[in-house]
């Protein structure tokens, strides 16, 4: 339980400590956020060696009173799908830090606090296990994100910075007010508890279990979560707020935004929509699944004609989540499973583009496709790394993106929700677009004559740039290579997960898991 | 079944063959740049190929002396577990994947000590012999796999350092169609062979829907004993003419051949390796591995034979009027992929894996050869400017010779045993016609494969003796080709028809009894679906006159050739280009496939991206819905708007305040 508490509260108190630095002294800061990030890293080792992976329950649960009124309390545990995130927040963090040495020039001090802020509010958001703290959390992170694209972004950062803004309440607003909702329901009509009111996630998730909400209503509260998370994800046709939040933001900010806080909104469908809302889930998977396929072919076509690398980066991820939507409703545990491995792969290939893509920036301060070309003779070590990641966004296999894809489209093909082809035959053409958007920019960046004689001395990556690039390699080729290792960690949770919805509609349950594990008494009430 | 499967402990050994490639591409590709000794990297290039082909050998050997009937499973780790999908590493030791493996390791083999002359002095003479390793160990995968998903690994990753080869001199220029840079070559390779790669994908996962497993042997067995969840003849049409088009990719067939010669771009061994002896060869693998599946879909395997035929045809029409010695042959390979898709289509997959292996060698040999004549020439292409260079090139000359007659089938040599076995056994099953357009392309073949030889190697000397002063190639490179000289010229002993060999031995066709194991259940099914045609002797006969006739349109075309290239003005073919400049012009532009995909794919889909899915449809209909929202519903916009301007310090301190205001209360509630 403790680990839990620090690897949430660590960032937080690194922000305070560092509100103490005089802000003249850049380098003590950067590296004491550097420190701090670095040692939560580390800390959440400790985390993925203490959980139990046949476990399909949540762990490391706290559970301490807070508003008794209306039975809001500080609720947090992880099971096998949200420690996957947590890792993937505490690995990219230290990244996002380090890349920001060179990207931040400006108010250094205000922009490290914000960074481990938003740290701080994403492993909150992944680890909730109380839909008014979830709510909390999901909002603060509005706060240092929209300050991050706002004073350190680019010329249009306030276009940006307000479309992102505007995009995301009107999701939130939604969502809070069907947890208010969720919350008097199940605690006055299903349970007519003492505050006639709860926000306890296991106590509704039980509830919900025995008695699901009329469907007509479930519609209705399934699309207001639904809303806030897609907008997030970003689903298409919620999609414009990206790009140019993406080409917008500094570099480090684009890192985080793709790999970890896009990652909020996927999580929170499966977390909440799914789990929560099964019957509305069937009724609404063929719909949601479209837009994911639709989202999967449009990002992929609109990244294709971009000119600048980084939107072009942006467009790709809406391609990406796609596919991560499509396995999540597929409902399969290889979809859910492909859907959750996807949602880390992105975070690194994504990731490591938008590094990359930064790198260059901050060489030649600009990102126009044309003004490149022949960078490979310079930049030898460079190409390699953007060779790498390219591929690994391109599904190849031996490489993460595969696995993801793979087992998304496996799900959505095999899936009797769905129970059509039609979804994978059009998501699987995302594949030949991903090859050419990626394969074009790169030919036309790396390849040819460097004829620009701007370019001409570009220096190639630096140690720092290193210690960035090979730790994101490191875990593409593992996790193309030895998937299991981080798959085997959420199998069990999406199992139960998919159990539960197969008996809701099937009437059976397709897996058997541990016997020991099935519905430890988790639940306080 | 399954439980059957012994695994061999000898068999384990199957797991270095990809491995040590694997190392090879570690080590060179980790720390090649530091040595520096071309000698040194091109000994453990060529080491991390030639232990493997021991290994190969050792197996080989094995199998031979064991008789095994049914392949060995040599599982290495569980790669995907998750659901009711459990993919493996794992390896399959049986006659397909040794001989295929021995193909790659040897041919490669030859071709990494070729390189080590020819990459010579290159500025990144490491990363090329990374990058063949790194493709020695994907083509393993390919063929060594016992499941489709690992195949499909080696068959992406092969695809991956064809890419890098391709473009591996990224800053040089390549003229193609929409192409300016090698780069530009490399990126079409990709992108074509990714639409073939979805028919792939989808296959499989028709067949696990069918089947419950991707495993090679589970699926082949279930399939020849009609056990499926969910049999109809439909569903496997779909699969295997969805995996064909996988193959139609990855063996430059209509529609999707228009790569391959501009796969040219790479270095010259590149394509001898890559683009002829192996990497093309995948799709016939593919076919040949699930020939089960095949022999169940006959509509798929008429679409195969009718692809083929059409490839074999059209691409060696196009070879009729280039002048650059490598598009030729790329041509050339594309028609005789054509001709092993034939093959493979009408059912005679012997003759089709037979054609592979003796295309490995002749094409190899001619690649190379072009490379040493490029080598020789000061990376001249054009053959109508070169002439005369036997007498400078003996070695390159008389290897490429042998290599020449080998691919026009003239008798006892390699080509002409597999070639004919494939004519043959289009014709036995019925298909008279495409004996006669295959025959038809074997004329067109022999024609330009002399018009290569006779105005590369003979004739006046038209390049300019001041500034190209040509010389025979280093021992590392003429070496290979004096081996695959021999086994172009020897080879096709391995597969003696029966009606020429029946005087010494029952069984003269080795590889054919060799590969019986492999493809007996396929050759059964297909065997009850068609009768018998006749007897014995009287097929003979036709097969004797068959070969006279075949030979004597080989010797035709050798004729010709040499007729309308001994006049130093070339006065025939200018009089043909002439009288016929629609014809030759259509030929010459390899009749505009190119241009049609741009017309009627590429630009549209550009076109209805740029202007209307960004332009329109995300900047005009869904920003503007947004904007418009954003202002209309109490100027939520224009307020943060104001806010923004100017302010955002005291905005910062409100909201920071209002963190910590909430921070606090949860603080204090702990």
């Amino acid at each position: 339980m403790a680990i839990l508490l620090t690897i949430l509260f660590l960032p937080l108190a690194g922000a305070f400590l560092l509100m103490l630095v005089n802000k003249k002294e850049a380098k003590v800061i950067q590296y004491t956020a550097l420190a701090i990030s670095l040692a939560t890293f580390v800390i959440s080792f400790s985390l993925m060696a203490h959980f139990d992976s046949n476990n399909p329950n949540f762990q490391f649960i706290v559970n301490i009173e807070w508003i008794k009124q209306f039975d809001a309390g500080f609720r947090i545990g992880v099971d096998g799908m949200s420690l996957l995130l947590v890792m993937l927040t505490a690995f990219i963090a230290p990244i996002t830090i380090l890349s920001s040495f060179s990207a931040i020039e400006k108010r250094q001090k205000e922009y490290y606090v914000m960074i481990l802020i938003l740290q701080f509010a994403m492993t909150g958001v992944f680890i909730s296990l109380d839909i008014f703290l979830f709510y909390i959390f999901w909002e603060i992170i509005l706060i240092p994100m929209y300050f991050i694209i706002g004073i350190w972004g680019g010329k249009d950062r306030l276009y940006a910075t307000v479309k992102f803004f505007i995009f995301t309440v009107v999701g939130s607003l939604f969502m809070l007010v069907a947890i208010v909702w969720l919350g008097s329901y199940v605690g006055g009509t299903v349970l007519h508890n003492d505050a006639g009111f709860t926000t306890n996630f296991m106590v509704i998730q039980h509830a919900l279990d025995n008695q699901p909400i009329p469907l007509d209503i479930q519609k209705w509260i399934f699309l207001a979560f639904a809303l806030s998370f897609c907008i997030k994800v970003p689903l298409f046709p919620f999609h414009t707020w990206l790009p140019d939040a993406h080409t917008e933001a500094p570099t480090p900010g684009s890192v985080v935004l793709a790999a970890v806080l896009l990652k909020m909104g996927t999580y929170g469908l499966i977390r909440f929509n799914l789990d929560l809302f099964p019957q509305a889930s069937f009724y609404y998977a063929p719909i949601i699944s479209t837009l994911a396929v639709v989202g999967i072919v449009y990002g992929a076509l609109v990244a294709m004609v971009q000119t600048d690398m980084k939107r072009l980066v942006a467009y790709s991820s809406v391609s990406h989540l796609g596919f991560v939507v499509l396995g999540i409703f597929s409902m399969t545990v290889e979809g859910i499973q492909g859907g959750i491995i996807q949602m880390v792969n992105h975070g690194l290939s994504t990731g490591m583009l938008f590094l990359l893509v930064g790198m260059i920036y901050e060489r030649r301060h600009t990102r126009d496709i044309a003004e490149f070309g022949g960078i490979a003779r310079v930049m030898p070590a460079f190409t390699v790394f953007f060779s790498i990641a390219m591929f690994a966004s391109v599904g190849l296999p031996g490489l993460n993106g595969f696995v993801g894809e793979f087992l998304t489209l496996f799900g959505a093909f095999n899936s009797p929700f769905l129970n059509n082809w039609s979804y994978t035959i059009v998501a699987t053409s995302g594949v030949i677009f991903a090859a050419v958007y990626l394969l074009w920019m790169f030919q036309r960046v790396m390849f040819g004559a460097n004829t620009n004689p701007q370019n001409h001395a570009l220096k190639d990556i630096s140690k720092r740039e290193w210690a960035l690039l090979v730790p994101m390699v490191v875990f593409i080729v593992w996790i193309g290579v030895y998937p299991s290792t981080f798959m085997k960690v959420s199998e069990n949770s999406t199992k139960a997960l998919v159990n539960k919805l197969y008996e809701k509609k099937f009437g059976y349950k397709p897996y058997a898991l541990p016997a020991s594990t099935q519905q430890k008494a988790n639940i306080k009430n | 079944m399954l439980e059957t499967l012994r695994t061999i402990d000898m068999y384990d050994m199957i797991k270095f063959i990809p491995l040590i490639p694997l190392i090879g591409f570690l080590i060179l590709g980790l720390t090649g740049k530091y040595i520096k000794k071309e000698a040194v990297i091109g000994t453990i290039g060529s080491l991390a190929v030639f232990i493997p082909f021991v290994l190969s050998i050792i197996l080989f050997i094995d199998i031979v002396k064991q008789h095994i009937t049914s392949p060995v499973i040599v599982p290495v780790y569980t790669w995907i577990n998750t659901g009711q999908l459990s993919i493996s590493i794992s390896y399959q030791v049986d006659q397909l994947s040794i001989l295929f493996s021995l193909i790659i390791t040897g041919v490669g083999f030859l071709i990494h000590i070729y390189s080590i002359g020819y990459m010579h002095g290159d500025r990144s003479f490491s990363r090329f012999f990374a990058y063949l390793n790194l493709f020695i160990f994907m083509m393993l995968n390919l063929v060594l796999s016992s499941n489709f998903l690992l195949t499909f690994l080696g068959w992406e990753g092969v695809g991956l350092c064809s890419y890098l080869l391709i473009g591996f001199w990224y800053d040089q220029k390549f003229e193609g169609t929409r192409i300016t840079w090698t780069g530009d070559a490399a990126n079409k390779a990709f992108i074509v062979n990714r639409i073939g790669d979805f028919g792939f994908i989808i296959a499989m996962f028709l067949i696990f829907l069918t089947f419950n497993s991707l495993d090679y042997q589970t699926v082949k067995e279930a399939a020849a004993g009609g056990a499926f969840a969910y049999y109809n003849t439909g569903i496997l049409t779909a699969i295997t003419l969805l995996m064909f088009l996988g193959c139609t990719g990855k063996s430059a067939q209509i529609p999707l051949a228009v790569w391959l010669p501009d796969a040219m771009a790479g270095p010259t061994p590149v394509s001898a390796l890559i683009h002829a002896a192996t990497m093309v060869t995948a799709g016939i693998f593919l076919i040949a591995r699930n020939s089960v599946l095949f022999a169940l879909a006959p509509d798929t395997m008429m679409v195969v034979a009718i692809v083929g035929l059409a490839t074999a045809f059209f691409a060696a029409t196009i070879g009729l009027v280039q002048n650059d010695i490598k598009k030729v042959l790329a041509y050339s390979t594309v028609s005789q992929l054509g001709f092993m898709f034939i093959a493979l289509g009408v059912g005679a997959f012997t003759a089709g894996v037979f054609h592979v292996m003796t295309h490995a060698f002749f094409k190899g040999l001619l690649f190379l050869g072009a490379g040493s004549v490029i080598h020789g020439m000061h990376h001249q292409q054009n053959i109508k400017m070169m002439g005369g260079l036997k007498k400078y090139m003996p070695v390159t000359y008389i290897t490429f010779f042998v290599a020449t007659l080998a691919i026009s089938g003239i008798p006892f040599f390699s080509g002409f045993f597999s070639k004919d076995e494939i004519l043959w056994s289009a014709f036995s099953k019925g298909h008279w016609i495409m004996w006669l357009i295959g025959a038809t392309a074997a004329f067109f073949t022999a024609f330009y494969m002399f018009r290569l030889l006779k105005l590369t190697f003979h004739g006046e000397e038209r390049f300019d003796p001041h500034h190209v002063h040509p010389h025979e190639s280093p021992k590392t490179m003429t070496i290979p080709l004096i081996i695959l000289a021999v086994l172009s010229a020897l080879g096709g002993f391995l597969g003696i028809p029966y009606a020429l060999g029946s005087w010494f031995s029952a069984h003269p066709n080795l590889l054919e009894n060799f590969l019986d194991p492999v493809f007996e259940d396929a050759q059964k099914i297909i065997s009850t679906a068609t009768m018998k045609v006749s007897s014995g002797n009287e097929i003979h006969f036709q097969e004797y006159l068959l070969m006279l006739i075949s030979t004597g349109i080989a010797l035709s075309g050798i004729y010709l050739a040499n007729k309308f290239y001994s006049d130093a003005l070339w006065s025939v073919p200018r009089a043909l280009a002439k009288n016929f400049r629609g014809t030759y012009n259509l030929l010459f532009k390899k009749y505009k496939l190119d241009e049609f995909y741009f017309a009627t794919v590429v630009d549209p889909c550009i076109e209805t991206s740029r202007s209307f899915l960004w332009k329109i449809f995300d900047v005009k209909y869904i920003d503007g819905l947004v904007n418009g929202l954003g202002r209309t519903s109490m100027g939520i916009g224009e307020t943060v708007r104001k806010l923004q301007t100017g302010i955002v310090q005291n905005y910062a301190v409100i909201m920071t305040g209002g963190i910590i205001l909430i921070l606090f209360w949860i603080f204090i509630s702990l």
